[in-house]
């Protein structure tokens, strides 16, 4: 990804986020959180990761928050009552992330730094034929075939280790949501006195 | 092309931001959104290692598949989490932290 791209969704998803504490109405925090979300999708695709950027735009932007923001009507919150700032928390959260920023800062300025390696045509036909001297994909399969065109097949790529290496998570994984689900409606019920 | 501590510094300014949300907004609503971003940073941060530290040359498929659980089990974790915030309001009639006090020592 270009670096001007890199640094114009991390803008959006920074500005985003900045937004999100500093707005008083809880519907602009959650259209803020959106806004950063998009942003983050964004770097996502910028790193070739694109199944994760999709389901970043359809579970979190879509789901996610267009729950937080039914549950805010829902409950028909006011935009916070003025109140005299307590200044402890403001203190105790700008030293916690100045801190942890700082510590960041420290750390990264001592780490070797690395660029992406690339991903052209010649670098994925190598992979391709790794991939298929370890046995891992099948020499005419969707996986190699993609690699041999020059393209990265993201999403079989994740789906062919989702169903093999990770078929055991993948399963408890749907067990959650599940018992997300019963829970979240036995919660939400109204109790029968 | 940015590098790898550019996609780990913003994504630590990021996390900062959601922190410093949590502890310094009174919405439980908000503090609850502070934390999605919270995951959102970490969740930057695995797909940047798997797409510099490349297995075979490809971007590796295990972060990204780490990834895709913190995603289902974050979106797990909003459902109940909203239907607690829910079942609060409809006890107490707030959502501010300052006035859901019962709890502290």
């Amino acid at each position: 990804m270009p670096s001007y791209l890199f640094w114009l969704f991390s803008i959006v998803m920074l500005g985003g986020g900045v937004a999100v504490i500093a707005l008083r109405n809880p519907v602009s925090s959650a259209l803020a959180v959106v806004t950063c979300f998009i942003g983050l999708a964004g770097l996502f695709v910028g790193l070739s990761a694109f199944f994760v950027g999709v389901i970043q735009i359809l579970v979190y932007t879509g789901a996610v928050m267009v729950l937080f923001i039914f549950i805010i009507m829902l409950l028909d919150l006011k935009a916070g009552a003025k109140r005299a700032k307590p200044v402890v928390p403001i203190v105790a959260a700008l030293t916690l992330a100045i801190a942890f920023i700082a510590q960041l800062a420290g750390v990264l300025s001592h780490t070797p730094d690395t660029a992406a390696p690339a991903l052209d045509p010649a670098a994925l036909a190598q992979a391709s034929s790794e991939l298929v001297d370890a046995g891992t994909i099948a020499a005419t399969g969707k996986i190699a075939t993609a690699l041999n065109a020059g393209s990265l097949p993201d999403v079989h790529l994740i789906g062919r280790a989702l169903f093999t290496d990770y078929n055991l998570p993948l399963q408890i994984i749907g067990v959650l949501l599940l018992v997300a689900t019963v829970g979240a409606v036995t919660l939400s019920k109204k109790t029968q006195e | 092309m940015a590098t790898l501590n550019n996609y780990l510094l913003v994504s630590g300014l990021l996390f900062a931001i959601g922190l410093a949300g949590v502890v310094l907004r009174r919405n439980i609503i908000v503090i609850f959104m502070c934390l999605e971003l919270m995951l959102s940073a970490a969740n930057l941060t695995l797909v940047a290692f798997s797409r510099f530290h490349p297995s075979h040359g490809l971007p590796e498929s295990n972060g990204q598949i780490l990834v895709f659980f913190v995603i289902t089990v974050a979106a797990a974790e909003v459902a109940v989490g909203l239907a607690i915030i829910v079942a609060l309001f409809r006890a107490r009639q707030t959502l501010s932290t300052d006035d859901l006090t019962s709890m502290k020592g």
